[in-house]
């Protein structure tokens, strides 16, 4: 296992180099440079020309990457011209804030997803499997953005009964009950989609699992229903239902772009959003970078856990 | 047995759920309630810095201006200067020497003298490239300072500019933030961190900013001109429009600034009370009179007839913002030509002129924003203005960009690309805009904004004079002289005057909006 772990590593160095040339041609091809979006109405050339060669961005494309390159090799990802703070800081700061928001939704759907899943395709055809199938069908139709703003409408303007927007509350708070108010909307709307996903398709991972013969033989032997379902069918299941979760991983951290920029959730999608748009280099290339590291060790983490659960697949 | 489990597991989620519920419930915020002498902005971004010199958005200009002092700052309600930090000043013969006699027993928040030297270090921090702590910028304003050659201390308490030759807007351009005066001690201390660690002499010290979430200032007691009556400020960065009014509505912030024009009937009732000022900035469309059909006058001035301005402002803009006459807003007040009216809007006078030139039919491109600063509703804006030009006979072919990427195809000029470009300014002194972007010497290839290349040589001759005259008056005159030539020239389609606006909640007192766009909050109460 040590060795499968190593061998996926080694070959996750390749797609992470290939991610720091996309990521910093991209952002060289883009139209407009940081200075120009410093400046604004004062962009003169002469004035944009200074402050390209302030910012060192006066070097040669290829010499730029290099730099950058061997700076975050030895941990420096420099520093944003936006924000004026180590690139670094404040990607983990932000990072850390969508792994609470994206976790906490992920872990919504993986429960709420494969329960509906499970009790859909035990129930084939019947009222709880018609129900969950709608419920399923509407969220998946449900645009996560709309709904954010739905629920901050209803339950933070009208009922107020939660709070619009943030992480914590402004003044005091800052304690766990204060983030959980805080999290409640934003986790809920970004989990829904998600949750439909997941609840489909273990729905016919069941299916599939439940008419095979050694769930016959289980019944046969007189074993309580619930626990085929639930024991035997279900693990049986998970093999096929876990690389499904792991896409939504990715689904639910992308995802979380639309409800940061909603709900003011100080992430990084809502980071890079903001990056981009001010044409921050640094910031980008540095968050991408980080983003798709963590993305890329979540997927071999989940690889090795589906090789754990099934031995058929090879290490 | 097996029953008996899932039963329990029932009864215990119920029984967890209700408790947490409890728990949580006890400690939830009763409907948002805000703290009585806190008051809580809602601003649209986070700030890039609170250093004044490195900043260039009005965003961060609203907390700097409650942190920081400069050496003289406008009188409330207007743009005209008055002191602030500096007591008096006297201005050489010629205009090119300005010698401050500074405010004694003023201290900045980390406790260190305000003196001559510490207006010495600001502005050679800012201009001169070996100053030691030159490298914490940088400096993207500083051109407004580009025409001191040096400043010198002449005794603790007076320095001296003196000016490569005279120039009248240094004033007002040392009451923009820019010219707000930090600590030299806490430069020292932090480098390049100082904007995260700043230090002013304001009715407002730095407390603690939390990235995207909130800068806290709090009162500064000592303040010179009399302590604030807010313990503190918090400045919420809430970049999304509708969120930030959601959060209005519900109470988490007492004050909204920059309200979208749809949002505005929300806030009709008694718990809201709706401010409106209007300020330096002007809305208006760059024509190219260097080529194609916008080189004649008047089909410059058919453009001017036959957009129909009044329903932009009124229907596109919801009334926040007033029809523009000219190239000058009416906020500069004391060099604003009151006998100037806006072009009418007149489709049948556009086609006659249009007949005239023999323009009709002819095809224009026309640069339109996304978004951008003061740029109001540009896309909304664009197309309403495209209708109007093919209501009298052009053909408009819109091409959309991005802010940034707009900005890289008009500021280096239109020749080539286009006709006419979308374009706004927000500016401090009435010379900025036409100093920049109406001579002949500012041109884009030396270095302006000229970006559709007018030139009048009697316009050239009337901004030179005006920058250098001292006389408030005397200037006053000629910028008079150059609106109403400029109206009849017509190198631009004057459209638009912004008028800031922000909600705030009953429970504040005594808030109101200068012309400058700067937030000031000395005054405020909040109950």
């Amino acid at each position: 296992m040590t060795g499968y772990i190593l061998k996926r590593l080694i070959s996750a160095i390749p797609v992470l180099f290939g991610i720091t040339v996309i990521v910093f041609l991209i952002m060289a091809m883009i139209p407009g440079d940081p200075a120009t979006a410093i400046l604004g109405s004062y962009a003169t050339p002469e004035n944009v020309e200074k402050l390209n060669r302030d910012l060192g961005l006066d070097q040669p494309l290829v010499a730029r990457y290099f730099i950058w390159l061997g700076n975050m090799l030895q941990g420096d990802f420099g520093r944003s011209f936006a924000l004026n703070r180590p690139v670094l800081d404040e990607v983990l700061d932000r990072f850390s804030a969508t792994l609470i928001l994206a976790g906490t939704s992920f872990v919504l759907c993986a429960v709420f997803g494969i329960a509906a899943g499970v009790v859909s395709a035990a129930r084939q055809y019947g009222f709880a499997d018609k129900a969950i199938t709608f419920a399923v069908l509407l969220g998946i139709s449900i645009p996560s953005f709309f709904l954010g703003m739905m629920m901050i409408l209803i339950f933070a303007v009208n009922l107020k009964w939660l709070p619009v927007s943030g992480m914590y509350a402004i003044y005091g708070g800052g304690d766990l009950p204060d983030l959980f108010w805080h999290l409640l909307m934003p986790a809920l709307a970004l989990a829904v989609v998600a949750t439909g996903v997941v609840a489909r398709l273990s729905r016919s991972a069941m299916l599939e699992v439940l008419r095979q013969d050694f769930i016959r033989t289980a019944r046969a032997k007189g074993v309580n229903e619930r626990r085929v379902v639930w024991r035997h069918a279900l693990k049986a299941a998970m093999v096929s239902i876990i690389p499904v979760l792991g896409i939504q991983a990715g689904f639910v951290l992308s995802g979380a772009v639309y409800i940061e920029m909603v709900f003011q959730w100080p992430g990084v999608g809502r980071m890079l959003v903001d990056a981009i748009l001010k044409r921050d280099i640094l910031l980008v290339q540095g968050g991408v970078v980080f983003v798709a590291a963590c993305y890329v060790l979540f997927n071999i983490a989940v690889d090795v856990a589906q090789s754990l659960l099934d031995p058929r697949i090879k290490t | 047995m097996k029953q008996g489990m899932l039963n329990w597991t029932r009864r215990g989620v119920l029984a967890a759920g209700v408790a947490m519920t409890m728990a949580l419930g006890a400690t939830m915020p009763a409907g948002a309630q805000t703290p009585p002498g806190v008051l809580i902005v809602g601003q649209i971004a986070e700030p890039k810095a609170l250093d004044p010199a490195a900043v260039t958005a009005v965003n961060d200009f609203r907390i700097l201006m409650n942190v920081y002092d400069g050496l003289v700052r406008y009188k409330s309600g207007t743009l005209e200067v008055e002191p602030a930090l500096a007591e008096s000043w006297e201005i050489s013969e010629d205009g090119s020497v300005y010698t401050f006699k500074l405010r004694e027993g003023v201290t900045f928040h980390d406790g260190s003298d305000f003196n001559a030297e510490a207006v010495k270090f600001n502005f050679d921090r800012m201009l001169n490239e070996d100053h030691p702590f030159h490298d914490t910028g940088p400096f993207p304003l500083a051109f407004f300072f580009s025409a001191v050659e040096s400043t010198e201390v002449v005794d603790d308490y007076t320095v001296k500019f003196t000016l490569n030759g005279p120039y009248a807007p240094f004033l007002s351009n040392l009451a923009y933030p820019t010219g707000l005066i930090v600590s030299p001690a806490a430069v020292e201390q932090h480098g390049a961190d100082f904007g995260r660690n700043p230090s002013g002499t304001g009715p407002f010290k730095f407390a603690e900013w939390r990235s995207n979430e909130a800068v806290v200032v709090e009162k500064n007691a000592d303040y010179w001109d009399g302590a604030p009556s807010l313990e503190a400020v918090v400045f919420r960065p809430i970049t999304d429009a509708n969120t930030r009014t959601a959060e209005m509505l519900a109470g988490g912030i007492d004050v909204m600034v920059e309200v979208p024009p749809v949002a505005l009937s929300e806030f009709q009732g008694d718990t809201f009370e709706v401010l409106e000022q209007a300020g330096p900035h002007v809305w208006f469309l760059i024509l190219n009179a260097k080529e194609g059909p916008f080189a004649d006058k008047k089909v410059r001035q058919a453009a001017n007839y036959a957009i129909n301005k009044s329903a932009l402002v009124d229907n596109v803009l919801e009334g926040t913002a007033d029809v523009a006459a000219g190239p000058t807003p009416p906020a500069f007040a004391w060099a604003y030509n009151e006998s100037l009216e806006p072009y009418p809007y007149d489709p049948d006078k556009a086609k006659a002129l249009l007949a005239e030139a023999g323009a009709e039919g002819a095809e224009l491109t026309f640069y339109v924003t996304e978004g951008g600063s003061g740029m109001l509703d540009p896309i909304a804006m664009g197309t309403a203005i495209q209708a109007d030009l093919e209501a009298v006979g052009f053909d408009v072919k819109i091409e959309t960009y991005e802010w940034n990427t707009f900005l890289g195809q008009v500021n280096p000029g239109l020749e080539g690309k286009a006709d006419m470009a979308e374009m706004a300014w927000m500016t401090n002194d009435p010379d900025t805009l036409p100093y920049l972007a109406l001579r002949t010497d500012a041109w884009p290839d030396k270095g302006g904004f000229n970006s559709g290349y007018y030139s009048n040589p009697e316009v050239d001759t009337l901004l030179e004079e005006a920058r250098v005259a001292t006389d408030q008056d005397k200037r006053a005159e000629l910028y008079k002289q150059m609106q109403t030539i400029v109206q009849d020239d017509a190198p631009w389609v004057f459209v638009a005057n912004w008028k800031q606006n922000a909600v705030m909640s009953d429970r504040v007192e005594g808030f109101t909006l200068e012309p400058s766009f700067f937030l000031l909050l000395d005054d405020v109460v909040k109950n």
